[in-house]
């Protein structure tokens, strides 16, 4: 099996995506010779040449718009908008054009458009490169959304969402780039709204998205020494859900931790809070902790930053609580 | 045969089926007015009495699979392009036989199958999706183009400058129409422009611009041939400003309270673009009449046709959400 970081990974969800289909293209800032500013998309303008790999001018309207209008001539754009913080540009194009093309049509219309972006804090990029909004877009009827965890799933998932007939709001997180994993050595969709199981454990279900999966994963360790064994969902779709995976898992442990690096209050662990408490309350032994990122603007002082956004210690702190062990 | 040949003369013949393509979309939107009046329409509505014109002239010089965005005075563009009046009205009764089953309504009319790629009630909305689709017809190396329309308060809006640099950078295969009515909603041109002249704005792109008589449907169909084999050829988008007038309110029951009480009056006499072609033409009165009679009968039966349409089920509204 190779090794892939999740950066190569994307690249090559990407590059096979194009080699085997001529409708797929990609667009956005300074994708073409410099490579994106996270260097995804490095060596793709040698490969398929400008038409295909797209450079633009700074315009996200224009850019995802036209994507759009592409999509619904049948082809299949992915775009890159830089920085998650700069779909609030496109936001009228995302919101009001690409998840409603279909509906407002009475079905006549697709819109088979991927938009690929990142962001996070850990870097002190200050609060207008590091938020995390994806809670955003799932509340929008006619978007999928996908948060991709580790280089398998976002290779996997990635080529899924460009298959999709449906807009694809689609996440990736700055600090797990250099993150390596070996992949299988063929490169399969993997299917949209569907949860994957990380890791199995008998008293606490933790729900975690992006980065949070990896200090989840960390928390678990550290709780297992503590006596306390943890089960670790990744939902990777966000929108659809899967909440059969997370009902039934919380039903075995009884106890459940929703964890994102976003902002806690109204965020997507409040929806996950939501439906757990109805479909499974009566399994419940203690309340369902959140853990997210403080509410405020990411700081740019690194002590600030640090402590603004969730770390594998909330994660365990949270699990702890619901076990009723104080840390 | 491809319209870009049939330049020269307009033909009195060609002249007379504009004629009556103005005349249908007048009586439709004035069937409109007074159903929505009786109360049997809901939402709100904007009708395109005096831009008829533009519709007209522009959607005619266009080749079937070009397509179109419109705005969200749609009823106009809808007709020109193709779509049945009976498929146009019953979506204003909001029913299943809808052009958007239902779904849409005024502001959201889709023909998919005649090129109508949606109208758009967000101002300047479709614009950049219009470049899209101009983009895929370049990556297939179709001979098609696509065209947004769009109204002189849009081009104030971020995505008609983003979208006019981004097509002509690329040269893509578009149209820019926009009708240029002197009025967003109720402000006038001179409290949200700086310029008069609106080709301007494409000159900062480096873009062709025309500027037309709106009013004139023989000019604004030149204009748009011309443009059309422009964009069509590989030279890249043209900006058509057409000068109209909106011999309405911005929607129907505006009273105008910002416009002078005689003005529409005056325009009414004056600037009637189905007036000004009337006088060009050689119509009879009584063969007049007869337009009349034919064009009745087919917004009458638009009307049964719509009253005699399917509500959707309530729970049809979670279809279509996702492909």
């Amino acid at each position: 099996m190779p090794e892939l970081s999740y950066r190569e990974a994307v690249r090559e969800a990407l590059s096979e995506a194009m080699r085997r289909d001529e409708d797929v293209f990609i667009l956005g800032e300074d994708i073409a010779e410099m490579g994106g500013s996270m260097g995804v998309t490095q060596g793709m303008l040698d490969e398929f040449g400008p038409e295909r790999v797209r450079n633009t001018p700074i315009s996200e309207m224009a850019i995802v718009g036209v994507g759009i209008g592409a999509a619904m001539q049948g082809m299949r754009p992915v775009v890159e908008v830089m920085y998650e913080d700069f779909t609030t540009l496109a936001m009228e194009q995302i919101v009001n054009q690409a998840a409603k093309h279909r509906s407002m049509s009475g079905g006549q219309v697709k819109v088979p458009l991927t938009i690929r972006t990142q962001g996070g804090a850990g870097w002190s990029p200050g609060a207008q490169h590091a938020q995390q909004l994806e809670a955003w877009f799932v509340h929008v009827p006619g978007l999928k959304v996908v948060f991709a965890s580790t280089p398998t799933d976002v290779r996997g998932l990635l080529l899924a969402s460009i298959y999709d007939d449906n807009p694809v709001m689609f996440f990736e997180h700055r600090t797990l780039y250099p993150i390596k994993e070996e992949v299988p050595d063929e490169l399969e969709p993997i299917p949209l709204g569907r949860a994957r199981v990380h890791r199995e454990g008998d008293d606490v279900t933790v729900v975690a998205t992006g980065r949070l999966v990896h200090e989840a994963l960390a928390a678990a360790v550290d709780a297992e020494e503590q006596g306390v064994s943890v089960e670790v969902v990744d939902p990777r779709t966000l929108q659809p859900l899967d909440e059969d995976t997370i009902v039934s898992s919380v039903k075995k442990t009884n106890r459940c931790v929703v964890a994102h690096e976003a902002v806690t209050k109204m965020g997507f662990g409040a929806e996950v809070a939501a439906v757990v408490q109805h479909e499974a309350f009566d399994y419940l032994d203690a309340p369902i902790e959140r853990v997210g990122a403080r509410f405020a603007p990411i700081p740019f002082a690194p002590v600030m930053e640090e402590w603004v956004v969730p770390h594998a210690a909330d994660v365990l702190a949270a699990v702890l609580r619901t076990v009723g062990k104080d840390v | 045969m491809a319209k870009v040949e049939q330049r020269g003369e307009v033909s009195q013949e060609l002249l007379r089926e504009f004629f009556r393509e103005l005349l249908l979309i007048r009586r439709f939107e004035e069937e409109v007015e007074e159903r929505f009046r009786a109360g049997e329409l809901p939402g709100f509505l904007h009708v395109a009495i005096g831009q008829e014109a533009v519709a007209v002239g522009v959607c005619r010089a266009l080749e079937d699979d070009d397509v179109i965005a419109s705005t969200h005075r749609a009823h106009g563009h809808t007709l020109a392009k193709g779509t049945h009046p009976n498929e146009l009205m019953a979506e204003l009764y909001g029913k299943v036989e809808g052009c958007s089953g239902g779904f849409g309504g005024s502001m959201h009319l889709y023909d998919l199958e005649r090129g109508n790629l949606g109208a758009n009630a967000v101002v300047g909305g479709g614009l950049p999706g219009i470049a899209g689709a101009a983009l895929a017809f370049t990556f297939r190396e179709e001979p098609r183009i696509a065209v947004a329309f769009f109204g002189d308060g849009a081009t104030n809006i971020g995505t008609f400058h983003e979208t006019l640099n981004l097509a002509q950078l690329w040269r893509l295969p578009a149209l820019f129409v926009c009708e240029h009515n002197g009025w967003a909603e109720s402000t006038p041109a001179h409290q949200h422009l700086p310029i008069e002249d609106l080709t301007h704005r494409a000159k900062a792109y480096g873009m062709r611009a025309v500027s037309v008589d709106g009013q004139d449907v023989e000019a604004v169909y030149r204009a748009t041939l011309d443009a059309a084999e422009h964009a069509r050829s590989g030279r890249g988008p043209v900006l058509l400003v057409c000068n109209t007038f909106r011999l309405v309110g911005h929607y129907i029951g505006d009273p105008q309270v910002y416009r002078p009480k005689d003005e529409v009056r005056r325009l009414r006499e004056t600037e009637d673009p189905l007036t000004k072609l009337r006088e060009r033409l050689e119509l009879s009165d009584q063969e007049l009449e007869e337009l009349e009679s034919e064009v009745a009968a087919i917004v009458e039966g638009s009307v049964e046709f719509a009253k005699a349409g399917t509500d959707p089920d309530p729970e049809d509204a979670l279809r279509n959400v996702y492909a």
